[in-house]
């Protein structure tokens, strides 16, 4: 799983930094993404292990079909921007720009998504503790506020989109930010735990009953990746 | 059915209400103005069957729509309470929820006007002989235009729309349009007919297949609304 992760995320921040998004630190430590192809990552539990917040068949579809879709779609995307670019083709290279951003965070949101929920019987649920918990406290006022904040901006996202707790590397502050569709969080911003606001992510179970879905995720939330993600950044 | 004369009316209302509109419970008939409600499905919700399932016509009329009704109403009551407080700042942030509850509820009421039960008389495209001819014109034949609109459609990202529109003006010509989210076609253009592409359109028949979904719609488009949107003999015209 995370050697997978490994592989692919490093391609995708280079391929969005030949896009015109700032790139990420430490992308350049990676040569592969030239010639190397995102993959799906393996979930790290079963597709049932999240049930019943959220059912077996939702999680297949969204991993084996969106994701896989995303995965397939940024490598032809890569693909269409390397041709161009082997014939200095740069107008063409350029016009693929939406695709790489659609389908390049598609893969990047997903990946970071699978790796922050777990099944309620191991690491998912509960409270994050330690430093993140004190940083929740201090930026949120509680971790109440912040759950209550976090499903406020999912509620109001209008259309497909993400909601993600961040960590602002300037500012050195957490703080919640919403993004349209597939567009991924970059600039002063690190991902640290993302929620899936689109309706493939929850409408075979809960149908329009949307806050139903934003209410129960947090039964599988997996604090460890959060903290850990919140220490590196 | 959408009034939009009625939204027009209300929000060029910009004076601040009498005495007793102090209260911040001012409604919308207070104001004189009609609440928006749900209009009726001009068919049963089997009725498109098995294009679109039964379960999904009802989640997505009784449902999906009554939401962006019921949040445009609620939308528009803050902002006459905003307005009658002189809530500028209010008002200015109220226009994003009006938009797209708004947009919503004509987006949804142009679509169950332009979707009929497959093989009745006003899904056949013998109901749209002069659309039609202008399509051909368009596109080179109406295969051509049922290619490009579907490819429209498939290459949404995100929740948004396909329509086809008459743009206006002079030499008004036909064109295909996307919009995102709840945005409605905007401007003097006419929406001929409209495909809803959010998930919620198609995902528990088609599950992640939308092409499927988009390939089975063209056995549903009320070609009888289309055909009178595009000569300009549809009531809707002056509503919309
Ligand atoms: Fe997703």
């Amino acid at each position: 799983m995370s050697s997978t992760l490994l592989r692919t995320v490093p391609a995708l921040r280079g391929a969005l930094r030949a896009s015109g998004t700032p790139k990420a630190a430490g992308a350049l430590a990676s040569t592969s993404f030239v010639r190397g192809k995102a993959t799906l990552p393996d979930l790290p539990y079963d597709y049932g292990a999240l049930e019943p917040y959220i059912s077996g068949k939702i999680m297949e579809l969204h991993h084996a079909k969106h994701h896989q879709t995303y995965v397939n779609g940024l490598n032809s995307a890569l693909q269409t921007i390397a041709e161009a670019e082997s014939k200095g083709d740069f107008t063409k290279a350029a016009t693929v720009a939406p695709l790489l951003n659609f389908h390049g965070g598609g893969h990047l949101n997903h990946s970071l998504f699978w790796e922050n929920l777990a099944p309620a019987s191991r690491e998912g649920g509960g409270e994050p503790d330690g430093a993140l918990k004190k940083a929740i406290d201090t930026d949120f006022g509680s971790f109440d506020s912040f759950r209550r904040q976090m499903n406020t901006a999912l509620a109001g996202i209008q259309g497909s989109g993400w909601a993600w707790l961040v960590k602002d590397k300037s500012a050195g502050t957490l703080g919640l930010v919403t993004r349209a569709n597939q567009d991924p969080v970059s600039g002063p911003y690190v991902p640290l735990m993302g929620i899936d606001a689109w309706e493939h992510a929850y409408y075979l179970q809960y149908e329009n009953r949307k806050a139903e879905y934003f209410e129960a995720i947090w039964n599988v939330i997996n604090w460890k990746t959060v903290a850990s993600r919140f220490e590196k950044a | 059915m959408v009034n939009f004369s009625n939204l027009l009316q209300y929000l060029a209302l910009q004076s601040p209400l009498g005495s007793d509109s102090t209260n911040t419970t001012v409604n919308l008939a207070k104001m004189g103005l009609t609440a928006y409600t749900l209009p009726a499905l001009p068919y049963a919700y089997d009725a498109l069957e098995p294009h679109i399932s039964a379960q999904i016509m009802e989640l997505h009329h009784a449902k999906h729509h009554q939401a962006y009704v019921t949040n445009l109403n609620k939308a528009l009551e803050s902002h006459v309470a905003a307005v009658a407080h002189g809530d500028v700042a209010t008002q200015i942030a109220l226009q994003q929820a009006i938009k797209f509850n708004g947009g919503g509820h004509i987006n949804h009421s142009l679509f169950w006007k332009n979707l009929a039960p497959a093989g009745s008389a006003e899904a056949s495209l013998d109901r749209a002989r002069s659309l039609v001819s202008e399509i051909e014109k368009t596109w080179g034949g109406f295969d051509q235009f049922k290619t490009a609109f579907s490819a429209a459609l498939l290459g949404i990202q995100g929740s948004g729309w396909g329509w086809l529109v008459r743009e206006a003006g002079n030499g008004a010509g036909l064109r295909i349009v996307t919009t995102k989210d709840q945005d409605p076609v905007v401007g003097a253009d006419v929406p001929i007919f409209g495909v809803d592409m959010w998930e919620h359109a198609y995902y528990i028949q088609y599950l992640n297949g939308k092409a499927a979904y988009v390939e089975n719609i063209w056995n549903i488009i009320n070609w009888k609304t289309a055909e009178e949107r595009f000569t300009g003999q549809s009531e809707e015209k002056t509503e919309l």
